[in-house]
């Protein structure tokens, strides 16, 4: 089971189950308040529960942060067609680790989440789009499935409320991109992953062609916390304009890696030190991802003061994301980190909007030069200006993705590019081993 | 084509698990499945396929292409994936992929003369707070160094 030391610093509500004996089984969840919210939901109009959510100030969880009552309430209700619900599984945001956690811990909270999403916008079938290298999470979610419908959490006539629902696991076969909703789509279709033009959004036309709600595993798993307890108390355990909790992975340079529920508004510092057990090996903090590679880099000065919520974070021109926090010693290279994060994004770009697959691509081969000593200074300015030409200008965020750390960590370490010109070793590499391309 | 009758049965669910009509969506988690039984995505394997979910074999190809994980060619018994992406090379999953290069005597990407093992530099596998992170086909392994990854390599070779 994948379950670190948790901190005292922690507010576990999404992860209260963690830890305990068999967390993933229907008993253990059932004894534990388990389908509670389901039930007290059942009794609530679509209104009421959709009002509930808004009023957690819940945010998407997946990297977007779009507040999830108001995309329930998108969904028409009196649309003829079927509605739908879909989960975003597909976790691949380098540096996020935590939907693996949710699911394999407390897959029953998950399952509760959708029903009550389902509730909220007469929807009675949906799926979990799980990312294929998790193969033993889809058996864990089937397992779930198969236990739900056997107690009559799933199924016809749910626990005599007269609410059907079914639920599939599907997988996905290796793509980055399939993280993005409308390349879900595509995907869970049997199709490339190559995103749709919006509008329609997927609450009007998602999951073959018909209203659609889908949103990140940990959104649909704070939903039985926001019923049960109300919407105003999970708000209180964040900041204004932002509800709740975060689980929020800790990776990179640091003493104790692992994924801790934090409330929103947490500080960084604070998480750094005494969260994360501080810096390893003693090392200063040069650089700071806030939430999965696709967030620009912050500087450790930037650090000073930031808080783990979406409004701090753009303040300081960068994004809470998806919860995938990145540390980096002074010992990191900046140009190889980079590298490395362009090498992802062109290998991941579909290729569909052509300043992504070209600037992902040209983006790789120049940073693969410069990093190797090749660089010339024009190259610096090159960078730059080749991200800045792809920011806004696709139809997915991918492109973005790749381009604003580029912008971020050119124009704030530009010192360490220049360190790499005129054939110099890369200062922080004993071996001067490159990165292949 | 014949498969195992647990693929058969999984085939079977998954053709029910979508709205009628839609059957196509049951095309990807077949072809993964129907990959990890017979060892790579084949010709005949997509007329399969396509046959079964009421497409043509070129759509199926076009799908083909676009995922990572469906391949063409057979892999090893054993594919050890080494995620070199920012939290992993942040613990040297860079020179992880190196050493296992070396311990295999393959490149990136090559496969052992016997089939026994391949080796492939994959993307964020969504275990960045247990880095260097390693999968063996679908099995997880966490905070990897040269010495486990030599254990556990010996031990599949003895295992065959």
């Amino acid at each position: 089971m994948l379950y670190n030391e948790p901190s005292p610093l922690e507010t576990r509500v999404l992860s209260r189950r963690f830890g305990m004996a068999h967390s993933e089984s229907i008993e253990t969840y059932l004894a534990t308040e388990g389908y509670q919210a389901f039930l007290k939901a059942s009794k609530m109009t679509p209104d009421e529960i959709i009002s509930e959510m808004k009023a957690s100030n819940l945010r998407g969880r997946g990297g977007a942060g779009f507040p999830a009552g108001m995309k329930w309430s998108f969904v028409p209700r009196t649309s003829p067609k079927p509605k739908y619900i879909v989960v975003n599984a597909d976790e691949g945001e380098p540096g996020t680790c935590k939907d693996r956690v949710l699911m394999e811990n407390d897959p029953h909270q998950l399952i509760e989440g959708v029903l009550i999403a389902g509730l909220a916008v007469d929807a009675h079938a949906g799926w979990i789009y799980i990312r294929g290298e998790y193969r033993y999470l889809i058996d864990i979610m089937d397992r779930a499935i198969a236990e739900a419908h056997e107690r009559g959490w799933l199924g016809k006539n749910i626990q005599g409320t007269g609410f059907d629902f079914d639920l599939y696991t599907h997988t996905g076969a290796g793509s980055y991109e399939c993280g993005e909703e409308s390349a879900l789509l595509e995907s869970l279709e049997g199709k490339r992953g190559v995103p749709r033009i919006r509008p329609p959004f997927p609450a009007v036309a998602g999951a073959f062609q018909c209203p659609t709600v889908l949103n990140n595993v940990e959104t649909f798993c704070a939903a039985p916390a926001i019923l049960l307890n109300g919407g105003a108390a999970f708000a209180a355990l964040g900041i204004p304009k932002a509800g709740g909790t975060k689980l929020t992975c800790l990776t990179g340079h640091i003493n104790k890696p692992g994924v801790y529920e934090l409330r929103l508004g947490f500080p960084v510092k604070q998480m750094i030190e005494e969260v994360g057990g501080g810096m390893r090996n003693g090392k200063k903090l040069k650089a700071f991802i806030p939430g999965g590679s696709s967030c620009p880099v912050l500087t450790a000065a930037e650090c000073e003061g930031a808080t783990m919520d979406y409004d701090s974070m753009a303040q300081r021109k960068s994004m809470l994301g998806s919860g995938g926090v990145v540390i980096m010693d002074e010992d990191t290279c900046m140009v190889k980190a980079c590298l490395r994060l362009m090498k992802f994004y062109a290998h991941e770009s579909c290729g569909w909007c052509i300043p992504c697959r070209e600037g992902t691509a040209w983006l790789t081969k120049i940073m693969t030069r410069f990093h190797s000593g090749g660089g010339s200074p024009q190259d610096i300015g090159l960078l730059g200006d080749i991200a800045k030409n792809m920011l806004g200008r696709t139809f997915c965020p991918l492109g973005d993705a790749a381009a604003l750390p580029m912008i971020s960590i050119v124009e704030k370490f530009r010192g360490e590019f220049e360190d790499h010109l005129n054939g110099k070793p890369c200062p922080y590499e004993h071996s001067n081993r490159m990165v292949t391309a | 084509m014949t498969f195992s009758p647990q693929l058969e049965a999984r085939f079977a669910k998954l053709l029910e698990s979508y709205p009628a009509g839609r059957q196509r969506a049951a095309m990807i988690p077949m072809l993964l499945y129907a990959q990890d039984e017979i060892g790579s995505v084949t010709d005949e394997l997509v007329e399969e396929v396509a046959q079964r979910v009421g497409v043509t074999p070129l759509q199926v190809n076009e799908v083909v292409s676009y995922y990572s994980m469906l391949h063409r060619e057979a892999r090893g018994k054993y594919h050890v994936q080494v995620c070199t992406n920012i939290s992993c090379l942040l613990h040297d999953a860079d020179q992880l992929l190196e050493h296992t290069c070396q311990k295999l005597g393959i490149e990136n990407h090559g496969v052992t003369p016997d089939g026994q093992f391949s080796i492939e530099e994959v993307e964020c596998m969504g275990a960045c707070s247990w880095a260097p992170a390693i999968q063996v086909n679908y099995d997880y392994h966490h905070f990897v160094t040269p010495e486990k990854l030599d254990r556990l390599l010996d031990g599949l070779r003895k295992k065959q």
